[in-house]
């Protein structure tokens, strides 16, 4: 399985997001923001980071950047798109999905693990996992999502929500709402479930003895099931 | 031409940010204030004698960029 990560000036994740790639046998490529076309890939990581400083808006300039070209069409052909946190900004800044990210509800940049709910796993994301919750971390000033109320009926009607903030038993609620999103969101996909944007890092929990391993259940899951 | 563009948040969109500002103000001493919004303040030097022409490209500008219409509305408010 061959992916790529897109490095953008500004850019932080993007070496943890190669290193938990290769762990889980992914042969990956890192792509400059300024290149033009993408390597043959299965799948495309958008990755954390505060690409072009957060100016204007976070994630509005990267998308503007000339790999964003390839990686749009490679996305609207069907390609798996994953975005994480500031991959996730880039992403709705596109319109490969839908809604966006303000700024945190209490003004804190929120940095902690968390528990995130899966909703819907009838798709190449989180297929076969057998866990209904899993622990990731989150690293964030602008992850508060929000969307029009018919945005949210549309995004409820096609099963676009992956992740909601929960507990660690799956009870969605307020209490566990670290920074105002609508509805507990965490992540959502497109239309047709290949592109997927999430504020948490599953890269960040790849090794027990530093975080946890719910993100290697991710990982290892998601190459199996891209085979 | 200069042409003058401000951004603002959607009414329903909850401005964080103007909330703080507005309660920093309250405890200033300044009394009677409803609501504060934060915004965005853009000023473009384009290379266009026509002011129809000028205020047309930063229309475009602010819808592909400068403004994000899910949350955002823009107001040119001056050209000159």
């Amino acid at each position: 399985m061959n992916s790529s990560v897109i490095t953008f000036p500004g850019s932080n994740c993007d070496r943890d997001m190669d290193v938990a790639l290769k762990k889980f046998g992914f042969k990956n490529k890192m792509v400059w923001h300024n290149d033009i076309e993408l390597p043959k890939s299965d799948l495309v990581v958008l990755p954390g980071g505060f690409s072009y400083g957060d100016y204007l808006r976070c994630g509005s300039m990267a998308s503007k950047s000339k790999i964003m070209k390839s990686v749009i069409n490679f996305a609207k052909s069907g390609g798996k798109v994953m975005g994480i946190c500031n991959g996730f900004q880039i992403l709705v800044e596109t319109g490969l999905l839908p809604g966006v990210l303000l700024r945190n509800k209490y003004l804190e940049f929120i940095c902690k693990n968390v528990f995130v709910k899966i909703n819907n796993k009838d798709n190449s994301y989180f297929k076969n996992i057998k866990k209904d919750t899993l622990e990731l971390h989150i690293a964030h000033n602008e992850g508060n999502y929000f969307c029009s109320n018919e945005q949210i009926k549309e995004i409820n009607d096609n099963n676009q929500i992956a992740l909601y903030y929960s507990d660690k038993d799956g009870k969605v609620s307020e209490d566990n709402n670290p920074n105002g999103s609508i509805k507990n969101i965490a992540s959502v996909f497109n239309k047709e479930k290949n592109v997927l944007g999430m504020m948490p890092h599953p890269e960040r929990m790849i090794d027990p003895a530093l975080s946890g391993e719910d993100g290697s259940i991710f990982f290892k899951n998601l190459i199996n099931n891209l085979k | 031409m200069k042409i003058s563009v401000i951004i603002t948040l959607k009414k329903d969109v909850l401005d964080p940010q103007g909330k703080i500002i507005h309660q920093t103000l309250d405890g200033m001493g300044f009394e009677g204030i409803n609501e504060v919004r934060q915004g965005k303040y853009f000023q473009i030097d384009a290379k266009e004698d026509d002011k129809k022409k000028a205020e047309a490209k930063v229309e475009e500008m602010c819808k592909k960029l400068l403004a994000n219409l899910v949350i955002e509305d823009f107001k040119i408010i001056g050209t000159q």
